[in-house]
């Protein structure tokens, strides 16, 4: 029988969705600089063009 | 017992992940280095002749930050090893258990393919190799081949700091001139005795881990010999911009008090009370001083360059 990793309390547990929450807000604000990064610098290269 | 470990094994990458706050990701970047390093590459784009639109010069700044912050994590994944067995650095996210080394690997190496690619996009070719050029020479120069090999590695690698302001210049201009040559003279220089005095009082962590610093190679004495030459060599090179012209006034004037400011730290430096064995006698207090002065020198002689370009001198 495999042996699971004990469940963790619910302090852990929203400790841990708490962490996880800040990393996937982390990854939208990049995403969303990303996609507004690259529009501005295509708008900026074709109005040079 | 064989059971129990395997599990331990099995589950520590989920913990791992789960641990890791976004915060961490931003640790492995080196965000206290970074910020030096944009601030020498905006001058550095600053001052070169030309224009660059803002949205690109922004994009161009972008760029030298996240490559920075992706050779700072490439060099955080290569020497979790020493890391671990240091005072300073065994928080880091790495040693620490919060972040996986694979993970880190391929955050570093993401972001280095990704900075180097839009910055060719952005900017030119010529910016974007001398990027790539400077997260190599960190990543496999510095970092790999001399750190752990030679007590000169600050020497050779502090040329990876010195690309910045390199950088922004072929951003703005698409080639390499004289005075980006210049400032990556003025940043080389300045590195040896900059991080040669941190290396006099964190010696014992250098040692510990198996770093051939010049401190645990050579001995204190020759250390601060060291610094004092390379300080008298930062001077020349921090004096030639203004005597060569590219420069006004105000940066020549700072440039002169600030490197005889250094020059009398180096000497407090070398002349500090110590044993036979070269160990300082006073906490190192004269080093210490030195550390925090040399920080101050290179922010300030920058935003010199920066302050002259302003008030009209072009060269």
């Amino acid at each position: 029988m495999a042996d699971f990793p004990p469940r963790p309390s619910p302090v852990e547990a929203a400790e841990l969705h708490r962490r996880q929450r800040g990393r996937n807000v982390a990854i939208l604000v990049v995403l969303v600089g990303l996609a507004v990064l690259f529009f501005a610098i295509t708008i900026v290269k074709l109005s040079k063009a | 017992m064989v059971t129990q470990s395997l599990t331990a094994g099995a589950v520590t990458p989920a913990a791992t992940q789960s641990q890791a706050e976004w915060r961490d990701w931003v640790l492995l970047l080196k965000p206290r280095v970074v910020s030096l390093v944009v601030f020498t590459g905006v001058i550095g784009l600053m001052i070169a002749p030309g224009h660059l639109h803002p949205v690109l010069a922004f994009t161009a700044i972008l760029c030298i930050a996240v490559a920075a912050g992706a050779a700072g994590c490439l060099n955080m994944w290569w020497e979790r090893d020493i890391d671990a067995k240091m005072r300073r650095t065994m928080r880091r996210p790495i040693p620490a258990g919060r972040i996986e080394p694979d993970a880190a690997l391929a955050f570093g190496v993401a972001l280095s393919v990704a900075s180097v690619l839009v910055m060719w996009l952005a900017t030119n070719t010529c910016a974007a190799v001398v990027l790539a050029i400077s997260i190599a020479f960190y990543v496999f120069i510095y970092t790999m081949w001399l750190k752990r090999r030679t007590p000169q590695n600050i020497v050779i690698g502090g040329a990876a700091g010195a690309f910045p302001p390199v950088i922004g210049w072929a951003a703005v201009t698409g080639n390499i001139d004289i005075m980006p040559l210049l400032m990556f003279a003025l940043v080389f220089f300045w590195t040896p005795p900059h991080f040669w005095s941190l290396s006099l009082y964190a010696c014992k962590d250098y040692g510990a881990a198996g770093v051939p610093m010049l401190p645990v190679v050579a001995g204190g004495r020759e250390t601060r010999r060291h610094i004092f030459f390379y300080t008298v060599l930062l001077a020349i090179a921090a004096v030639l911009p203004w005597a060569l012209g590219y420069t006004g006034a105000v940066y020549g004037v700072t440039a002169c008090l600030f490197s005889a400011a250094f020059g009398v730290f180096a000497w407090r430096v070398l002349r500090d009370k110590q044993d036979d064995t070269g160990r300082s006698l006073t906490g190192d207090i004269p080093a210490r001083q030195a550390f925090r002065f040399s920080l101050l020198y290179l922010a300030v002689l920058f935003m010199a360059l920066g302050v002259d370009h302003v008030i009209g001198h072009h060269g």
